[in-house]
């Protein structure tokens, strides 16, 4: 008796240890993500140990990552746009310094460098230079210019995407968090009417000898791992999109939704058909009874009352073809 | 008596695959009577209720034999609309069955099905059957509710209102009462007595009391058979036949 007791006990503590173990686990992930994500918005953007240097007349004071790299890219040429004076930006980077000097000049080890590109700043005041810090003067007579760190609206709106940009990363979200829900909008949109269409056709339609043949076929559509996926959608859907709408390139978002679509419908076809199959067989005889026909059972009943678990077919379908994006 | 029957059946035959589940069932059923079926548990007094509205139809690997009639016409007959016979023939389970809608709605539910929604047509209606079913009281003042809040005895008596919404001329009840209380159990025995003047009715049940208070003819089945058919005064108090006898004293099943 007492020792029955004890392993009652015991089997439940085990299962409560690896449960809180399991919890812990996915909290200790979460809080590394977030660790790491944060990390990148408190380091200065600037890559590689670079100072934006100008010399010391000029106004600015402060530029942001976007900023710098339409500088970079000559889309700003005037100071005037970033809030200074009216006058050409002259860019200045550390590839241009055979420009300036002679071997001669810099040293062989670059001693004299630190103080020739001091003087240089000084002596053109539209200059903007970014070079590495290490040749930055100990007697420096311009200022060194500060980045505005990457922050989270930014990261969030921004528009631009350039983990690896140089000289500054940029990190704006905004498009991909688009462009994944309004691909994952439309394939949802694909994906649902044809997946619940199927489901209802399996579940109360075909007889048992055909659902017997279906039902492994669309399971094993679910295992069949992401990149074949999208690999078919290279090569079959892209140039079928191409040929049809007569698009320059047809690797579009719609392209990526039907991709998506196919991937989600094995989920929502088996785990709605189960929620149909669940509709317990007395509320479909009483539909029935009442002189409903099969199609009004079915959309007055049977749908309302699986609605739950359509709903939590359509989330997981979709969630398994959002985290695979590999296909697109 | 000269009246034609409601309801027939003459040597009917059902196999559930190979099982044969009804051996050549005749009888037939006056208009405005109550007719109870009896027998120990598995003897297919279900299966020969759900002939009568086709709901055996449902079942793969179903085989029917014989003639079922209602009103003279031949209910098997290609010709005939399964889902016209169910809006005249209509049916209340053993265990209650309401939709997950509002009490309204599921009154409305073979109304609205059969296409009629006329609002002040539908209401009337609604209002009728539950007054008809003993239920209008209990819920008049909640008819937006779900009709899981109400208590078992008040959701058989709602699948009666549900059943009676559409004005089906026969009743097919399969053990209605079989899950209720005391006092849910004999309001439904009152109300299958006043709705005799406008159904045939046809009661499957387990109770011999019950029975014996609410029909004017009882069959009692055994084994896929049927023993005995004859006013219910005659089975309980004089049957012809022995198994009859012993059944209803309570001596098997
Ligand atoms: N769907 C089915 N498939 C195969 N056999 C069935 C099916 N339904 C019923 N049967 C069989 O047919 C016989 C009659 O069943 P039925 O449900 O009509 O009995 P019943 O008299 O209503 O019993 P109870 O009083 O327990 O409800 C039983 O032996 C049962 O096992
Ligand atoms: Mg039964």
């Amino acid at each position: 008796m007492t020792l029955k007791r004890f392993i009652e006990k015991l089997i439940e503590g085990m299962l409560m240890i690896s449960s809180s173990i399991s919890a812990l686990a996915v909290l200790l992930i979460v809080l590394f993500l977030f660790k790491e994500g944060f990390s990148l918005f408190s380091t200065s953007p600037l890559e590689n140990h670079n100072v934006i240097v100008v010399s010391k007349g000029n106004p600015i004071e402060k530029l942001t990552a976007p900023q710098i790299k339409d500088i970079f890219d000559q889309k700003i040429t005037n100071w005037q746009t970033v809030g200074g004076k009216n006058d050409t930006i002259i860019l200045f980077t550390i590839n241009d310094v055979s420009n300036y000097f002679s071997e001669e000049e810099i040293g062989e080890n670059f001693e004299y460098l630190p103080e020739k590109l001091s003087r240089l700043t000084d002596s053109i005041p539209s200059m903007l230079a970014v070079y590495p810090d290490k040749y930055l003067a100990k007697d420096f007579k311009g200022k060194t210019v500060s980045v505005a760190k990457n922050n989270i609206p930014d990261f969030i709106s921004g528009r631009e995407w350039f983990p690896t940009a140089e000289p500054a990363v940029q990190l704006g979200v905004l498009p991909l968090i688009l462009g994944t829900l309004m691909v994952s909008f439309f394939a949802i949109l694909f994906a649902l009417p044809v997946g619940l269409a199927t489901a209802i056709y399996m579940a109360e339609v075909a007889d048992e000898r055909l659902r017997k043949i279906l039902k492994p076929i669309i399971e094993l559509l679910a295992g069949i791992p992401s990149v074949v996926y999208g690999f078919f959608g290279l090569i079959v859907i892209v140039p079928l999109i191409h040929d049809t709408f007569n698009l320059p390139v047809g690797e579009t978002a719609l392209a990526g939704s039907i991709v998506l679509a196919i991937m989600a419908l094995p989920t929502i076809i088996t785990v709605s058909e189960d929620a149909i199959r669940n509709t317990p067989r007395s509320m479909k005889e009483a539909s029935l009874a009442l002189g409903a026909n099969k199609w009004q059972t079915i959309a007055r009943v049977i749908i309302p009352n699986s609605m739950s678990g359509i709903s939590a077919a359509a989330i997981l379908g979709i969630g398994r073809a959002i985290g695979e994006t590999m296909a697109v | 008596m000269t009246m034609n029957p409601k309801i027939e059946s003459k040597n009917v035959n059902l196999y559930y695959g190979a099982f044969h589940a009804l051996k050549g069932i005749t009888m037939s059923v006056q208009p405005n009577t109550v007719t109870a079926l009896i027998g120990p548990s598995g003897c297919g007094k279900s299966t020969y209720l759900r002939l009568f509205n086709r709901m055996n139809d449902l079942i793969p690997g179903i085989r029917i034999e014989g003639d079922v009639q209602i009103d003279g016409k031949d209910i098997y007959s290609k010709s005939l609309r399964v889902d016209e016979l169910r809006k005249k023939v209509g049916m209340v389970f053993q265990k209650p069955n309401p939709f997950p809608k509002s009490i309204f709605e599921n009154v409305a539910y073979g109304l609205r099905v059969n296409g009629l929604n006329h609002a002040s047509f539908v209401e009337e209606r609604v209002e009728t059957s539950l007054r008809q079913a003993a239920l209008w009281e209990e819920v008049k003042d909640k008819l937006k509710k779900s009709a899981f809040e109400l208590s078992g005895g008040q959701q058989q008596r709602l699948c009666i209102a549900r059943a009676l919404a559409i004005e089906p001329s026969v009743l097919l009840m399969d053990e209605p009462a079989s899950a209720l209380d005391p006092i849910s159990t004999s309001k439904i025995e009152e109300l299958i007595y006043e709705l005799k003047s406008k159904y045939t009715i046809i009661i499957v049940t387990h109770n011999m009391q019950q029975a014996g208070r609410v029909s004017d003819k009882t069959a009692f089945f055994y084994l896929g058979e049927l023993i005995e058919f004859d006013d219910t005064q005659v089975i309980f108090t004089n049957p012809q036949n022995p198994r009859t006898q012993s059944y209803v004293t309570g001596r098997f099943g």
